[in-house]
């Protein structure tokens, strides 16, 4: 059996923890690509996996900005799920991170749509207790908040576990009959997620006066470093 | 103040049951209830029902309001006026902790990331560069806002004035800007492997293609156009 079938409870509870740090608790950007495939990566024997899927999502993520009640990607479960199947793969694999990426953004859009589920069963749950809650019970307003905290680990939870289970079979099957070459598949993947990564800078330059210049300065010098290397 | 580690220790927690109808009603009552044992059971009891109705801004300045609120309720202000004060503060906490949290912070400190995944940093060291970091402001944001709210109580509108809030979401979008711009190719480098002519083709189609992320965006968000070119690929790649 293979280690991350091994670990499929652990990172679900892994999920749980980053999922809650999305909006609920403590919203301290655990949840943040970076962190979570790379952490997965590590929960898997190989954080430098996790680390260069969680860079790849990190660019795509540049585009998200969670604003109150605006739908949105939850990175948390996703980079997760990201990390885990591609750190549980050998670094030469051709189609590792491109599966990968895909099975990570795949869990994003579940867990965009878990989210919405949850606010509306937090609004259930807060219409439930409204008399005890007009009557000033401390008791109501912990029990709403601390409930809705609970339900949120166990979506968390869920999403990654179910993600995983689907996801990680699905994504040993496509490898086994992966064609394309692997520097090919790392430079589509990468495009993909610069793409993303490079729209997303640009339209927060483009709020503020000069700062659209800066970037173009910012990507010449960039650019230049990178063939001087 | 008594009860005031309790409120900034919940605060963490204030958009725990973030829904539809109270947004962040019920957090800000559940944070604010250490602050309010002081007062008498009725008076208690009414600042808590009042406080748990809804309530919106951005959740890094809920101190302020905790803070802001609370002081009110324990100086015996009338309903009607923090009512008003209470739908007063709405707005501007949304908008300013949009603006340079959001926005500013965490792009620059993602971005700062990527910058030393790019020179070759480790997985620790990546990760707990960003997280100190972004956590440095985040804390300090949050401690600052619950002490100026108690401190300042209904009198708290010319904090919210001060130059980093008010400057420091235009810096921020410069320093995001600059640093964008030099770390995004370099990141693109690490990931991607040896290989110039590949390197510098998927920066020329990232260019273009962002011109349409940018264009399109508010349509269709980029990372859903991604999981579709990614599974459109992951196909090719599968049956050809």
């Amino acid at each position: 059996m293979s280690s991350v079938l091994l670990n499929t409870l652990p990172i679900a509870v892994l999920g749980a923890v980053l999922g809650l740090d999305m909006v609920s608790f403590p919203q301290a950007m655990l949840s943040r690509p970076i962190v979570s495939a790379t952490v997965a990566g590590a929960f898997v024997g190989r954080p430098g996996g996790g680390l260069l899927i969680g860079a790849v999502l990190e660019l795509i993520a540049l585009e998200t900005l969670p604003f109150g009640a605006s739908r949105y990607a939850e990175w948390g479960t996703a980079g997760a799920v990201g990390g885990a199947i591609v750190a549980s793969e050998p670094a030469t694999s051709a189609g590792a991170l491109c599966v990968g990426t895909f099975a990570a953004l795949a869990t994003a859009v579940f867990s965009s749509r878990s989210m919405v589920w949850l606010r509306e069963w937090n609004a259930r749950d807060a219409r439930s207790m409204r008399v005890a809650l007009d009557a000033g019970s401390p008791d109501a307003v912990n029990a709403v908040q601390l409930r809705g905290l609970a339900a949120d680990m166990v979506r968390g939870f869920l999403v990654t576990l179910i993600a995983l289970l689907v996801l990680y079979p699905l994504s040993q099957q496509i490898l086994a009959v992966w064609h394309t070459d692997a520097a090919v598949s790392r430079a589509v993947v990468t495009t993909v997620a610069a793409t993303v990564g490079v729209g997303a800078v640009w339209t927060v330059s483009q709020r503020t006066a000069r700062a659209g210049w800066l970037f173009v300065l910012g990507l010449a010098v960039g650019t230049a470093l990178v063939f001087l290397k | 103040m008594p009860g005031t580690v309790g409120a900034f220790t919940r605060l963490f927690a204030v958009q725990g049951a973030w829904n539809y109808e109270t947004l962040m009603g019920n957090g800000i009552a559940f944070c604010m209830e250490p602050l309010l044992r002081p007062l008498a059971p009725e008076r208690y009891r009414a600042a808590l029902a009042r406080q748990a109705r809804y309530f919106n801004g951005h959740p890094y300045f809920m101190g302020v309001a905790v803070g802001a609120l609370a002081r009110a309720e324990l100086d015996g202000e009338s309903p009607e006026r923090i009512e008003r004060f209470r739908t007063a503060l709405c707005g501007p906490l949304g908008s300013v902790g949009d603006q340079l949290v959001w926005a500013g912070w965490l792009p620059v400190c993602s971005l700062v990331a990527l910058g030393a995944f790019a020179m070759g940093a480790g997985a620790l060291t990546t990760v707990v560069l960003f997280l100190l970091l972004y956590n440095v402001g985040h804390v300090a944001l949050r401690a600052w806002g619950l002490r100026v709210g108690l401190s300042r109580g209904m009198r708290v509108a010319p904090a919210l004035a001060n130059p980093v809030l008010r400057q420091g979401p235009l810096v921020l979008a410069r320093v995001a800007a600059v640093l964008g711009g030099i770390v995004l190719p370099l990141a693109l480098k690490r990931v991607i492997g040896p290989g110039r002519v590949l390197a510098g083709a998927v920066a020329v189609i990232a260019i273009f293609g962002a011109v349409l992320v940018a264009r399109f965006g508010a349509r269709a968000p980029g990372w859903r156009a991604a999981l579709l070119l990614l599974a459109l690929f992951v196909l090719y790649s599968v049956i050809r």
